[in-house]
């Protein structure tokens, strides 16, 4: 027998005018292979920098947020701890509005008061460099660049902050962990810490944060010091103490799942290539016939044959996959750029050898999987086939039960679901995703079976010979419908969904943004404050569409037990079974944070339009009882563990407000209005000491400013926030979505065109033949013509309309159940992506009828 | 050398049975040149077919060298024409991919020899083409491809061979050229050499003639060269 030397040497010999080809084919698999390594190259690159910047991300070893000032026990523990060698500096951020005197601008901004010292690591650079140094020397404000544009102010003028006004000294140029979007909402400004009193603006029950950074020697874990430390240091508030990796854990799993996402992704984007390779392979073993029934007469046993293809294929798809690497690593390279505004750290890239060999060894496998199911045809070619030539379809006949096929769609449906498990993360999304791919394949199949009848049955003597011709091409024998079709119609199912997903997030952001009357909000206005404002308002003859009360307070007690007791039991239940997760309202677990909060409630007599009861009744005003009534949000009570029926006691301001759960409602927290946790009846709650949010519409961008300005000016606690401006940079982000998603559509239309090609590859031979046949028995050009585009025309149309149907379908599951949002069909935009794939497909027929013309009939009925 | 016992061979289509061959019995001996000749549809090639082990028949026995080919699966048959058989078609069947050389090599590749390449070049020397050793099938004319095709056929000293209407595509003169080299080889390398034609001036070459008519054999007569 043949060695392995020698059979490799064949395979290579025998290769040599169809390597262009099978590498078309393997070519397929290439842009899957692409995007996982990119996505997962990048992925890794995007950890490690975390990684590797978590300490300049938390600008600490440990960070304590408190959410009141330090006590004087707090003061003399950071002293102490510094003589041993921890130091730690503190800053205090709250929002206020920012004026520009010279301009008259005004713009909310989140303000970072930090002392000397602030942060100990990751370097915060700003326009001129000197100006962070300086900024302690004096009424000095650093702020960011987008603040400099909106107000037209420069480096220089000087800024109010409440009744403190401070000196531009530079602009921020880069800040550890800042995500460049997140400026467009509140810009950051920093100030020294030791003139926020001046400003008046933090005073008693203001909304500020408190935070104190630590330095810690190396031989101090900064868990330990946690753990040590954490009571003291949060004595009478509360907040949290992190240490360094739990912001690196956070954004960890943040990447994690937009990882998982694009993951599926490239997953079906590898799978869609392996349909290319096996539809492209099967056109290969056709023209691989005559060579094996040659092969096969000199001694070449069926083994033999296959071996000879499967390194044929095996060489191929290796360098298809790794053309799919090298695009891979360039996509990564690319990939930090276009996501700079997303990306919390500077993302050093590199190349991520893990990624690239499993990017390399999938790409293969799959390659050599879906190329081996058409080539084991090739083991059953008989040698009779060198004496007396049969059809490519009969002479690739396939037994029905032979093992090898049977093991490879096994080893196929084995594998998917493997990558399906292995992207997807949890096994209940990969055996769905893996069920969901064989679904939409199923489908495809039928309805290409269901054409393959219809034609068969619907054809009329009547009509025209090339009509007559390309119809019945959809079901004689070797015909191509099934592979066209499953191609197409998963391309347009891969873009429909894409796009109708992203059509139905951006239709309901869209609705609420223009739901939204009000152009300009006014919060933490105090009760004082309120007659003054509303005044201004009517004074300028703006529209005041609402104010709404609002009322700070705690959860003191349910159905009579104290929250610090349900407190220390879920402690020791966390501490029983610490990988239990949240729990319902009947028997779950409760959510530590949702107990410890600081709820900031209303109180009205009629819901709104962004929220509806799910359970109970709204308020009865004939109520009998002298308890008030609350409606919870209601996977805010799921998180409290309460149910309807049951007694809260809130501690407001010192007072302890009795009360029942009357209803629980669905809250619409993407509404632009205010929403709340708890809504209380107006009797509960009318006379509690309270704050409250206007919302107004103001005329036009000038009458927004001037009214801000004039509240500001005279109010300076009071903050303002322009919806417009809000509208504006949620528009960009949904830009830079759209963006996003017509690149992942336009990736997805890339992986159709090989895919169809190579699927229309493997009965291109016989349609030439055919074609070839026809013209010599005198057909015109036009006729031939018209006989493909009536057979790519209507295998276009059912595979484009089957993954309009199934793309359809997905987008409604996703929606409903990952999104949880109302569907509406965007019919527009998948009628442009089928059309586009018609439009491919005829061309594609029409290619091939313009091949015909080019072949000289001899050379056709010679080579038959 | 070469037995055939009361060969069948039938095809069914939907209830139709339609016999190519019937009972057809023979024997031939080592070295011999056997013509198979008969009209169109008469049988020929499928009785080719069964005795190199091509195809399976519907009723009978094949024999080569003693070895019962009706009772072999495709890869032992396809063992047997490695080490036994050769071929030579009408239409040359070489692989389009490959050069004269490496044509001529496959057979000896596939048994794993070593110095198939050697081999290859004296071969096709023999028939005349050590100037065309690198040239793709398309780049030879009809007769330089037959040749390519008989070196082939020979690289595995085949104890048998098979020429099915091996210069039915070719002009007559190169056609006598190609039978004249098959005899030669006859003569050198005792090959038994079974042709199948149905050009009677080809046939009258042989020293034997087995006459096919409707899937029977009708005559086996000796020519004068036999003695």
């Amino acid at each position: 027998m043949a060695g392995t030397r020698q059979l490799f040497g064949l395979a290579w010999r025998e290769s040599r005018t169809a390597r262009r080809r099978l590498l078309l084919y393997m070519s397929s698999i290439s842009l899957g292979v692409a995007a996982l390594v990119a996505i997962d190259s990048f992925s890794e690159n995007v950890i490690r920098s975390v990684h590797e910047q978590s300490r300049a991300l938390l600008g600490g070893d440990v960070m304590v947020h408190r959410n009141a000032p330090s006590t004087k026990t707090v003061d003399s523990l950071r002293d102490s701890l510094a003589a041993r060698g921890m130091p730690s500096t503190t800053a205090i951020n709250f929002t206020s509005m920012a004026l520009v005197p010279r301009t008259g601008g005004t713009r909310l901004v989140q303000v970072h008061a930090i002392a000397r010292g602030y942060p100990f690591y990751g370097n915060i650079t700003t326009e001129p460099a000197p100006a962070w140094s300086e900024l302690q020397n004096g009424h000095n404000i650093a702020v960011d660049p987008s603040l400099l544009v909106s107000l037209d102010a420069q480096i220089g003028d000087s800024v109010a902050l409440g009744n403190a006004k401070f000196l531009i000294v530079g602009s921020l140029k880069s800040v550890p962990g800042d995500v460049g979007i997140s400026a467009a909402i509140g810009p950051r400004v920093y100030i020294p810490e030791k003139y926020v009193g001046e400003t008046g603006l933090v005073v008693f029950g203001s909304r500020a944060e408190y935070e104190v950074l630590f330095r810690l020697p190396t031989t101090v874990a900064p868990d330990f010091f946690i753990a040590r430390f954490q009571k003291r240091l949060l004595q009478n508030t509360t907040g949290n103490v992190r240490a360094a990796g739990y912001n690196e854990s956070r954004l960890a799993s943040a990447i994690d799942q937009l990882h998982d996402y694009l993951a599926v992704v490239g997953l079906v984007a590898l799978l869609l290539g392996g349909i290319g390779v096996a539809s492209g392979v099967h056109a290969f073993a056709m023209r691989k016939i005559d060579p094996v029934a040659i092969l096969r007469c000199l001694g070449a046993s069926s083994w033999q044959v296959l071996a000879i293809y499967t390194v044929q294929a095996a060489v191929m798809g290796l360098i298809g996959a790794a053309a799919g690497v090298a695009l891979g690593i360039g996509i990564q390279f690319l990939m930090p750029r276009a996501l700079q505004d997303f990306l919390p750290v500077d993302v050093e890239v590199r190349l991520a050898p893990s990624a690239i060999l499993l990017g390399l060894g999938v790409g293969v496998w799959v390659a050599l999987l879906f190329s081996m199911r058409p080539l084991v045809a090739l083991r059953r070619v008989s040698p009779l086939q060198a004496l007396r030539r049969q059809p490519d379809s009969e002479a690739l006949r396939r037994a029905r039960w032979d093992p090898l096929r049977l093991t490879l769609d096994f080893a196929i449906a084995v594998s998917v679901l493997e990558l399906g498990l292995s992207r997807a993360n949890t096994v209940q999304r990969g055996i769905g995703f893996t069920a969901a791919i064989a679904g939409a394949i199923g489908i495809l199949w039928m309805s290409a079976a269901g054409l393959s009848w219809l034609a068969r049955r619907a054809l009329r003597p009547s009509w025209s010979f090339p009509l007559r011709q390309g119809i019945a091409s959809l079901y004689r024998p070797g015909n191509q419908t099934r592979a066209v079709v499953l191609a197409l119609g998963f391309g347009v199912f891969l873009m429909g969904t894409l796009y109708q997903v992203q059509h139905n997030i951006l239709r309901g952001l869209d609705l609420r943004l223009g739901q939204a009357r009000a152009n300009v909000v006014f919060f933490d206005v105090q009760q004082s404050q309120q007659p003054g404002i509303d005044s201004m308002i009517r004074a300028g003859h703006h529209e005041l569409i609402e104010q709404t009360p609002i009322v700070p307070m705690r959860l003191s007690a349910i159905n009579g037990r104290l929250v610090t007791d349900i407190l220390a039991e879920v402690d020791r239940q966390r501490a029983a079974a610490p990988q239990a997760g949240r729990g319902g309202p009947n028997g779950g677990r409760r959510n530590r944070g949702m107990l410890r909060r600081e709820f900031r409630s209303t109180y009205r007599d009629s819901l709104t339009e962004s929220e509806q009861v799910v359970a109970g009744k709204w308020f009865s005003a004939t109520r009998g009882d002298t308890l008030g009534e609350v409606s919870l949000d209601t996977s805010a009570a799921g998180e409290m563990g309460v149910k309807l029926g049951d007694t809260l006691t809130w501690n407001v301001q010192g007072v302890m407000v009795p009360t029942v759960v009357t209803s629980l409602r669905e809250v619409k927290w993407q509404s632009f209005t205010p929403n709340f946790f708890a809504v209380f009846n107006t009797k509960s709650l009318v006379k509690a000491p309270k704050q409250f949010a206007i919302l107004v519409r103001a005329a036009d961008p000038t009458a927004i400013a001037h009214l801000q300005r004039d509240v500001v000016a005279k109010y300076p606690s009071v903050s303002s926030l322009d919806l417009t401006l809000v509208q504006q940079t949620v528009t960009n982000v949904l830009g830079k979505v759209t963006m996003a998603v017509r690149f992942l559509a336009l990736i997805s239309l890339a992986l159709g065109v090989p895919v169809l090609f190579s699927a229309v590859a493997a009965t291109r031979r016989e349609r030439l033949r055919e074609g070839v046949l026809l013209k010599t028995l005198g057909a015109t050009r036009r006729q031939i013509t018209r006989i493909m585009l009536a057979e790519y025309a209507l295998l276009g149309t059912l595979g484009a309309l089957t993954g309009v149907v199934l793309s359809t379908l997905a987008g409604w599951a996703l929606m409903h159940w990952i999104f949880r949002s109302p569907f509406v069909p965007a019919f527009g935009p998948v009628g442009i992506v089928a059309l586009a794939m018609i439009s491919l497909a005829v061309a594609i027929g029409l290619l091939t009828g313009r091949d015909v013309f080019a072949e000289t009939p001899m050379a056709a009925l010679r080579e038959s | 050398m070469l037995v055939t016992r009361e060969l069948s061979k039938e095809y069914r289509s939907g209830e139709n049975r339609l016999a190519v061959l019937r009972d057809v019995s023979f024997s031939i001996p080592q070295g011999a040149f056997v013509a198979i000749v008969g009209p169109s549809g008469s049988g020929k090639t499928t009785l080719l077919g069964l005795m190199a082990g091509l195809d399976t028949p519907s009723h009978g026995q094949v024999l080569l060298d003693n070895a019962d080919l009706t009772a072999m699966d495709e890869d032992q048959r396809a063992k047997l024409r490695g080490q036994k058989v050769g071929f030579v078609f009408q239409s040359f069947q070489l692989i389009s991919t490959l050069t004269a050389i490496e044509n001529v090599q496959v057979p000896l590749e596939l048994r794993g020899e070593s110095g198939a390449a050697d081999r290859a070049r004296e071969l096709l020397g023999r028939v005349g083409l050590a100037d065309r050793l690198d040239h793709f099938p398309t780049q030879l004319s009809g007769g330089e491809q037959q040749r390519v095709a008989i070196a082939r056929a020979f690289a595995n000293a085949p104890r048998i061979l098979f020429a099915d209407e091996p210069t039915g595509n070719l002009d007559s003169e190169t056609g006598a050229r190609i039978v004249q080299l098959l005899e030669e080889l006859n003569r050198e390398s005792k090959t038994t050499i079974i042709l199948v034609t149905h050009d009677h001036t080809l046939a009258s070459r042989a020293q034997r003639i087995i006459r096919l008519s409707d899937g029977r054999v009708v005559s086996d007569t000796e020519t004068e060269r036999a003695a």
